[in-house]
């Protein structure tokens, strides 16, 4: 039937950055983390993201530096490799195979050569246990090696990568799993075990979360799942060691860490407080409250100027050491749900989803960042598990992207439901969402369904939302009731029908139609007068999903149900066009063409289906997207049309087809041509490293950059022309307490960029004599700013002059010889006196 | 990092008027000048000329008054009886009244003496005005005459008998010379041309007619009598456009504001209502202390001056731009205002190296205890008697916070007596509100749960519990009344309505399956 040769599926953007620990370099200057099947280098300063250091076939599980080159990092993969790269440019320098899937690892400097991997017991690969094993790596030069030397450290350790912590001095290496702590000496390669018991008569829950070791100092620091925090010392002993208890957390400590010099010892959990414990004296503490989410790692650089948590909703938060916040690194916060549905901005045209509790994210698809979060719940976040707190649960915009209707609600067990209905504003001067109306308890029960009128040239938008009290409610932008304040929303009309639950509800593309699904019936309002005009059913299934055509499609009304059929209803005839049988578990619509896109669930696989109403073919059809379900998809608008010409992709054109996964991920189709286009502009934006990027420089290295375009487009002329440089830099490189008085060299300067009249053979364009000192003066404006740079490329420049004198005009020619007779002088006349 | 999220106060909806372009316009006036005069005010009119002077009949006398006088500018005293309806002639030169012994008297604004007595009615004349044409003089009596006087020559050229009860009310046209309209006791208005020996028109009023008042375009007519006011269209030979029903007593006196569109009447139930002409909707709203008997409206609405029976006569004067103007920035500032705005509007100069400090968050007390977590301190921080009485949403946001939070159980535990009786005394305030009902029930479900053990060892508390199970009881007997009158409601609505068929044109032609299969392109989406 249809060909799909060159549509792919793929990952695109919003991949996790908090899965793993992130890394700060030594210089402080990046920070490195696992995201997806890439590690990223993010600029700690701008936040900007550098490289992605791709190579990885499946979910890297771990970053480390190289200890013995500050320049490289090391990273592990469930894919079975450990590879080695050089962040700053990017590259990766060799590919070590372990074989087995790892899932953390870890490096020591005083262990040279060796790493250690947390990956399961190599012996029987059924049980869930996993082992420490030191890998050595082999010397050999080549790009892709095998590791052979494996040795097992500790069998029976936790899989979670902060339960095993090296001391600095590398002596011991301690791991904990649920309720015992084990101490391993590499010395002495002994190692002891301390248990505690599960519960005591308090209540307290014993069991072990993370291991942090002291840098200096014999002491262990272990979190606990009540929140205690426990340090252990002496534990060289198998009777006599002895521990301390901090508790300030109220639940599991999530992550542990010790600055490095071993003065604060920094915790964090679910409260999203990171909490900083002065060592020897722990009943001094500072806090940083209020940081968005739970902690689930902690950081901090090798000279223990930033800190930098990872955060459960995505984010890594980079702070300075006075325990303040410098810089935010936001993802693709994906919540267990995304309860309403993806969205696309009209305006900026970004995705629209659940984001942080009690949030809506904006999260720009072209560029992968987050451009902002909108507080749709207006509450202090109580960061506590088992509360029940107010969720976002449906949103929808209006066709110009001016109004934004948000639903949250709160149900607690054995009590009503709280629901509340926002109308938000767009308000041009703050480029944001302004909150205009509040409607509380809009419905009685949930809202099911709720959508706004697409029509483009209605004067006034309305909003319908259906909900499982068996009434729709249609809203209305109203006249203000009160002079001082401005319109506000009301509702305009309460229908019902029958009694029945209505569950979807959608408006026709211009806006005279409302369609609102009763179970097995689908029934046909207008809007203007609120007449029931029709209803349509279909007797097996109840209608799972509704949806009108787009365009030249518009008179169809296309409906899915639970016992899998897709049916098509003509609205002019009012009678059914066509149906088939299919699985559909979600259909939508592009607002931008014709098609409609439909995925059915198939043993255990979902399919994907793109249509035209108008004639139940498909036009392009995909066999196994992903497994599992799709339960969210959206079609997000292009930036630039495609010019595709392979008739299978045309659908993909005009809009994107985005989709979530069951397991949260976030899917694309692309096709050859996109690919293409995509490589050519990353080629691009290659960003020159050896400056800190900052926003000045991204200025100034533009300007620059721009220059320097010029600069290559004039080239042909400048090699003809190089003579003055070399009196110049030699003019300039010398010391000033040795050179002659400036009135003297003044003169000699000048002259040196005259060219003698008396020269009538050759017409000496003045433009290009220009030209030629504006080129020295920039030459030497870059030589200031790069020294070392320039410094290079003149002594070299000396030397290509010479070689590449043949290929000069004679004019050029003579000047040169000029100039170096003038030199001599110069420099004679620095030897006489 | 995110700062702390203040507690949201909900706004409820306010209770009461809403606010419109006609209560601002309304209510913009001063404080009223109140003077007490002899008796029962019974008429106010306005001088048509500048300054608008006005005449205020009250028992014996006539007071004219300036326009921001408080004493009478000049007098009238010369009556036997009470005295009626004084009022101006159109040029303000000229005052007319009427008086219990059934003389007519004419009065130069100047002077003090009569200049002319009219006589020959019978009984007291209530009802006395000019014509337009400024020479002649509408007259209306207790005897139920109404006649028509020549000034120049003082005398009598017409008299009309067709009333058969008092007359209280008139009013002449102010464009026609000829035409005037009475209206009586006997519940008729009727319309009088000069011209004719006969009246030309008549409208049942269906009630004694206390007030009529013609629009300036002559072309409706507006009476009041009993609780009613009613307009009529004279042009189309006094049909009956609207009927008014907005006093619960009778309506005494109407008033047009000074651009025609909307209309002031007055009751003897003390308030003065305004209409808008065009819908004929009340729109604003005056209480007044006593039974309002009079009520005049000065040109451009610069003064509303009423005159009750309790003898006081009330001046409102309109409020100056300024004025008001500094009420509305008084209300914006705060006391403390000052202090925050110090240095505020320094502007750097060019080479200033700005260190921006970030703006301090204020935060409310109950808000801080909450940051903080003190959950049993911001509680009683809500509590505390001015917040209590006078914003319980206050109080109702916090506990309902606290609700969300999850501890408003430890907040309400381990209170003594005094702290109880004061939670309990809010609850029964505040329990039946609907507004508050739903976070308030669970708060004294768990208030219950907690204290039940300790129930019977203070009497306080006991007191206010018993209280607390009366008013649920109460309540709860009061919904089921409510729930009995939405029934009978319900009933009545389905019976009266008629019942309306679903067009459902798909039953006609079969859209189920069995078309979907016989279609001819067999549908088939089926993957490759």
């Amino acid at each position: 039937m249809v060909e799909h040769g060159d549509i792919r599926v793929v990952h695109r953007g919003g991949s996790k950055i908090n899965f793993r620990v992130p890394v700060i370099t030594n210089d402080s200057r990046f920070l490195l983390c696992a995201s997806g099947e890439c590690v990223k280098v993010f600029s700690t300063s701008t936040e900007e993201c550098i490289h992605d250091l791709q190579g990885h076939t499946d979910l890297v599980t771990g970053v480390v530096l190289n200890p013995s080159n500050h320049l490289q990092v090391y990273s592990c993969s469930e894919d079975g490799t450990i590879r080695l790269w050089d962040f700053t440019d990017g590259i990766l320098i060799k590919t070590l195979v372990i074989g087995y899937p790892i899932y953390s690892f870890y490096a020591s400097a005083n262990h040279g050569g060796v790493l250690f991997i947390v990956s399961p017991m190599i012996n029987d690969r059924r049980s869930e246990a996993c082992q420490l094993a030191a890998v050595h790596l082999p010397p050999s030069g080549d790009q892709l090696v095998e590791a052979r030397e494996i040795s097992s450290v500790l069998s029976d350790v936790s899989s979670n990568p902060a339960a095993v912590a090296f001391s600095r001095g590398g002596e011991y290496i301690a791991s904990a799993k649920d309720l015992q702590l084990e101490v391993y000496f590499f010395k002495k390669e002994k190692s002891y075990r301390f248990s505690l018991k599960e519960h005591n008569n308090k209540g307290a829950r014993n069991k072990f979360t993370c291991v942090s070791c002291h840098p200096t100092d014999d002491c262990i620091a272990t979190g606990h799942e009540d929140g205690k925090i426990r340090l252990w010392r002496n534990f060289n002993h198998k009777r006599e060691y002895t521990y301390s208890t901090l508790h300030w957390h109220h639940s599991a400590v999530s992550s542990l860490c010790f600055t490095p010099e071993g003065t604060n010892l920094l915790s964090g959990g679910v409260e999203s407080v990171l909490v900083q414990w002065r060592y020897e004296q722990e009943s001094q503490q500072d806090f940083l409250p209020r940081l968005g989410a739970a902690i689930t790692h902690i950081a901090v650089s090798p000279d223990g100027a930033l800190f930098c948590t990872s955060h459960a909703d995505n984010k890594i938060t980079i702070i300075q050491s006075c325990v303040k916040v410098s810089a935010v690194l936001q993802g693709l916060v994906k919540g267990e749900s995304v309860r309403t549905d993806l969205m696309v901005d009209p305006r900026s045209k970004a995705l629209v989803l659940n984001g942080k509790p009690g949030h809506l994210q904006f999260y720009s698809l072209q560029r992968d960042k987050q451009l902002y979060n909108l507080d749709i719940v207006q509450q202090e976040y109580i960061h506590q598990s088992g509360l029940e707190q107010f969720e976002v649960v449906k949103a929808a915009f209006d066709a110009r992207g001016n109004w934004l209707a948000t639903v949250e609600e709160r149900k607690q067990k054995d009590l009503e439901l709280e629901l509340n209905l926002k109308l938000w504003a767009y308000d041009e001067q703050t480029q944001s969402f302004v909150l205009n109306t509040t409607v509380s308890a809009p419905h009685e029960a949930r809202i099911t369904a709720m959508c706004f009128c697409h029509a483009a040239d209605s004067q006034t938008t309305m909003l319908a939302s259906a909900s499982k009290d068996g009434h729709f409610k249609a809203w209305q932008l109203g006249e203000p009731a009160h002079t001082e304040e401005g319109p506000s929303w009301s509702c305009d009309f309460v229908g019902a029908y029958h009694g029945l639950v209505p569950e979807c509800c959608c408006f026709s593309a211009d806006g005279s139609l409302l369609a609102i699904s009763f179970q097995e019936v689908v029934t046909v309002w207008s809007p203007a007068s609120w007449e029931l005009l029709t209803t349509l059913s279909q007797p097996p299934g109840a209608i799972r999903d509704l949806c009108f055509g787009q365009l030249s499609c518009s008179k169809y009304l296309l409906g899915t149900t639970a016992k899998n059929l897709l049916c098509c209803w003509n609205l002019l005839t009012c009678s059914l066009e066509w149906s088939t049988a299919m699985d559909v578990g979600l259909l939508l619509a592009d607002p931008l063409s014709e098609n409609m896109a439909a995925f059915c669930c198939q043993a255990g696989c979902t399919d994907l289906f793109v249509f035209k109403p108008s004639e139940p073919r498909p036009l392009f059809s995909h066999k196994a997207v992903c497994s599992g379900k799709v339960t969210h998809a959206v079609f997000a608008p292009r930036e630039e049309m495609l010019e595709s010409c392979g008739e299978s992709s045309q659908w993909l054109n005009r809009s994107q087809l985005y989709f979530l996964t069951q397991y949260m991920d976030l899917l694309t189709f692309s096709t050859k041509a996109e690919e293409d286009r995509l490589m050519a502009s990353s080629k691009q934006l290659v960003i020159d490293d050896s400056v800190a990027v900052t926003p000045f420089y991204l200025l100034l290295g533009k300007h620059r950059q721009e220059k320097q375009e010029t600069l290559t487009s004039l080239c042909p002329e400048r090699t003809q022309l190089p003579q003055g440089s070399v009196a110049i830099k030699e003019l300039l490189h010398t010391p000033a307490h040795v050179l002659p008085s400036t009135s003297y060299l003044c003169s000699m300067f000048v002259r040196s960029l005259l060219i003698s009249i008396k020269d009538t053979r050759e017409e000496d364009d003045p433009n290009e004599e220009e030209m030629e000192s504006e080129k020295e003066e920039e030459g030497d404006s870059e030589g200031e700013m790069e020294p070392s740079a320039s410094g290079q490329r003149s002594s070299s420049s000396g030397q290509t002059q010479e070689s590449g004198a043949p290929a000069l005009t004679k004019a050029q020619g003579r000047e040169l010889r000029r100039v170096k007779k003038l030199d001599h002088s110069w420099l004679s006349s620095l030897l006489d006196s | 990092m995110a700062s702390f999220k203040p507690t949201k106060i909900q706004v409820y909806p306010k209770l009461g008027e809403k606010i419109t372009q006609d209560t601002l316009y309304w209510k913009n006036y001063k404080a009223p000048v109140l003077i007490k005069e002899f008796g029962a005010v019974t008429n106010i009119d306005f001088s048509p000329v500048a300054p608008h002077h006005y005449a205020v009949t009250a028992f014996t006398r006539i007071h004219i008054y300036g326009p921001f006088s408080q004493e009478p500018v000049k007098t009238f005293t010369r009556f036997k009886d009470t005295a009626y309806c004084g009022r101006f002639r159109s040029d303000g030169q000229l005052l007319v009244a009427g008086c219990e012994d059934s003389a007519v008297r004419l009065f130069d604004v100047g002077g003090k003496v009569a200049l002319r007595m009219f006589k020959g009615h019978t009984k007291a004349v209530h009802v006395t005005d000019f014509t337009s044409d400024r020479y002649q003089i509408v007259t209306g009596s207790d005897d139920s005459t109404c006649r028509l006087w020549d000034i120049p020559n003082s005398v009598e050229l017409t008299s009309y008998q067709e009333h058969t009860d008092y007359i209280r009310c008139g009013t002449t046209s102010k464009l026609n010379r000829d035409l005037f309209i009475t209206g009586s006791y006997d519940h008729t208005l009727k319309l009088f041309d000069a011209r004719v020996d006969k009246s030309v028109m008549t409208m049942d009023h269906g009630q004694p007619v206390e007030s009529v008042l013609l629009y300036p375009s002559e072309g409706l007519l507006v009476s009041a009598g009993g609780r009613y006011v009613k307009v009529w269209d004279l042009l189309k030979g006094g049909q009956p456009l609207v009927s008014l029903k907005n006093h619960h007593k009778t309506v005494t006196c109407l008033c047009l504001s000074s651009n025609g569109e909307r209309l002031l009447s007055a009751s003897l139930d003390r308030h003065v209502k305004v209409y808008n002409t065009t819908n004929y909707k009340v729109v604003h709203n005056f209480d007044y202390a006593a039974s309002i008997l009079s009520l005049g409206l000065a040109p451009d609405d610069e003064s509303i001056v009423v005159g009750m029976a309790n003898g006081v006569l009330s001046i409102k004067h309109r409020k100056s731009p300024e004025e008001s103007k500094e009420i509305s920035g008084q209300q914006k500032r705060r006391p403390t205002y000052r202090v925050f705005v110090k240095g505020k509007n320094y502007v750097p100069k060019q080479d200033d190296y700005l260190v921006s400090k970030p703006v301090k968050q204020h935060l409310a007390k109950y808000d801080k205890q909450l940051k903080k977590f003190n959950v049993s301190k911001a509680l009683d921080t809500a509590l505390e008697s001015w917040t209590r009485f006078r914003k319980p949403e206050i109080t109702v946001a916090v506990i309902k916070e606290l609700d969300r939070r999850g501890t408003l159980k430890n907040a309400l535990a381990g209170r003594d007596e005094q702290t109880l009786s004061q939670l309990l005394n809010f609850l029964t305030g505040n329990l039946v509100d609907p507004r508050f009902a739903p976070v308030l029930v669970t708060a004294t479900e768990m208030i219950l749960d907690i204290y039940r053990p300790v129930i019977g060892q203070s009497p306080v508390v006991d007191r206010q519990l018993l209280r607390l199970q009366e008013l649920l009881e109460r309540e709860i007997d009061y919904q089921q009344d409510l729930l009995e009158v939405l029934g009978m409601l319900d009933t009545m609505f389905t019976s009266s309505l008629p019942r309306k068929e679903v067009p459902c044109p798909g039953i006609g032609r079969p859209n189920g399956l069995a078309q979907g299969d016989s279609t001819g392109s067999a549908p088939q989406l089926q993957a490759t």
